[in-house]
């Protein structure tokens, strides 16, 4: 895709989900592939429910890395979630 | 020695029983007999066990996953142990209903096997009429929500169809794909010369699955897997021995990979015995390739030999005789022109100028005299 259109809402795809809660370190589970989370793709994949649009996530990430370029959030958010769509990890309603 | 890190996944081999009679399958040629599989209380242990050393994922695979008529049981505990369950099957012992019961339980994903693109070439290849039912899977597929692998088996038998391929993938639910071309073990070594492609038909699938792959970005995840006996160096099999999982097989044996038993003299600590953890860290089997120590040269002194850890022991095994050697189809392999020789046999001899040389066309269309996988006892 070439960028995520701001208004679509993301939500993880069928079968991609996040490990249990209480687990030391959260991950991204997928098909035979997992991707470890920190803060910010945390934050991010948190968000990925189907409810929040692309430019929430942005706006409330924003917010939270207040001391952050609101651009470079801005960029690095839709880098991220054009990974995680080309990881077919996500579905954009 | 540092503890190893983690492992982050389970192979959980659950049965050897299977409808089908691959002639590619990398179980054992010797199968394990159903009288002697782990029951659901031992493999639910072993899940809690796998869950609190800090595997992720399981894979329930075989033989054929399906038969264990526990499957329900092992995915509810599976999921209870906190893993993520992959199912890695042939759908032929399914139904729009046992679908349904599969989801219910907890089963993330689902990787559904084809032998070919085609009625006959399945056929052939799997001994057994299963391509229609695939197909009739697929459509069940359409209707409810899990991940969906396709996993196509390529081989010379079948790497002309994978544009047939793609569209069955591409007419289905399905969000990535697989394309394995056969690695040598088990039945596959037996059957070795008559599954390895030639160096052209390698070549133009390359070339089929990386516009497809461009194509669709984002729709479809596609995974190709080669022939390593074409590459330049080897592969970092399993992510190195005893580094990223663990495999168990139906009565219990705890394996650095599914090809681990060709190699003489290794004692293989059992999960009836064991707690998971013990084995992981210490059994004779896991801790004997791990490291450095056991490297020879040219690993030993290799700029890659933390990058493929020096390939596949297995490998090395069956090629060189040698568990310990560099696996041969590594370019720098003292054993590779082993290697070589059976490709040039395949692909023919050299050209000299203005000579084409014949290609293997007719080896390619008459059938093979295969060896097929039987069900166990």
């Amino acid at each position: 895709m070439m960028s995520p259109d701001l208004q679509s809402r993301p939500r993880l795809a069928p079968g991609c989900r996040l490990n249990d809660a209480n687990k030391q370190q959260q991950v991204l589970l997928m098909p035979e592939r997992a991707l470890r989370l920190n803060g910010p793709s945390l934050e991010i994949v948190q968000r990925c429910d189907g409810n929040h649009t692309v430019l929430q996530i942005i706006t409330e990430l924003q917010q939270i890395y207040s001391k952050a370029e609101p651009k470079k959030v801005e960029t690095d958010i839709l880098g991220y979630l054009t990974l995680l769509s080309d990881q077919r990890a996500l579905d954009f309603e | 020695m540092t503890p190893p890190a983690n492992p982050l996944a389970l192979i959980a081999e659950l049965t050897h029983r299977c409808p089908l009679h691959c002639v590619y399958c990398s179980n054992p040629v010797e199968l394990t007999n159903r009288a002697e599989e782990l029951p659901t209380e031992i493999w639910s242990r072993v899940f809690q066990e796998a869950s609190h050393l800090g595997v992720l994922q399981a894979d329930f695979t075989g033989g054929e996953p399906l038969a264990r008529t526990d499957i329900l049981e092992l995915i509810r505990a599976a999921r209870m142990a906190g893993l993520y369950v992959n199912l890695i099957t042939s759908g032929m012992p399914m139904d729009q209903a046992r679908l349904a019961k599969l989801i219910e339980a907890g089963l993330d994903h689902l990787q559904l096997s084809f032998q070919g693109a085609r009625e006959d070439t399945a056929q052939e290849i799997s001994g057994t009429k299963s391509h229609a039912q695939k197909l009739r899977v697929l459509e069940w597929l359409k209707k409810v929500r899990v991940a969906v692998t396709l996993n196509f088996v390529i081989h010379r038998r079948n790497i002309d169809q994978i544009e047939e391929m793609l569209e069955i993938a591409e007419s289905s639910s399905a969000t990535r794909i697989e394309f394995a071309n056969v690695q040598y073990y088990g039945w596959a070594f037996a059957n070795r010369e008559s599954l390895l492609p030639t160096r052209a038909q390698l070549d133009r699938s390359l070339e089929v699955i990386k516009n497809a792959e461009t194509r669709l970005r984002g729709k479809i995840r596609i995974e190709s897997v080669v022939p390593d006996y074409y590459a330049k160096y080897p592969k970092p099999c399993m992510g190195g021995w005893g580094r990223k999982l663990v495999l168990i097989t139906p009565n219990g044996d705890a394996l650095p990979c599914h090809a681990a038993k060709v190699i003489p003299g290794l004692h293989f600590a059992n999960v009836k015995q064991s707690a998971l953890k013990e084995i992981w860290e210490t059994s004779e089997a896991f801790e004997t390739f791990r490291g450095e120590a056991w490297m020879q040269e040219p690993c030993k002194s290799c700029d890659r030999r933390a990058v493929d850890f020096g390939g596949c022991r297995c490998q090395a095994l069956l090629l060189a005789g040698d568990p310990a050697a560099t696996d041969p189809v590594c370019s720098l392999s003292p054993n590779r022109s082993k290697v070589d020789a059976l490709l040039a046999d395949l692909n023919g001899s050299i050209a000299t100028a203005g000579v084409v040389p014949a290609p293997p066309a007719e080896a390619a269309l008459t059938k093979p005299d295969w060896l097929y996988r039987p069900n166990p006892s």
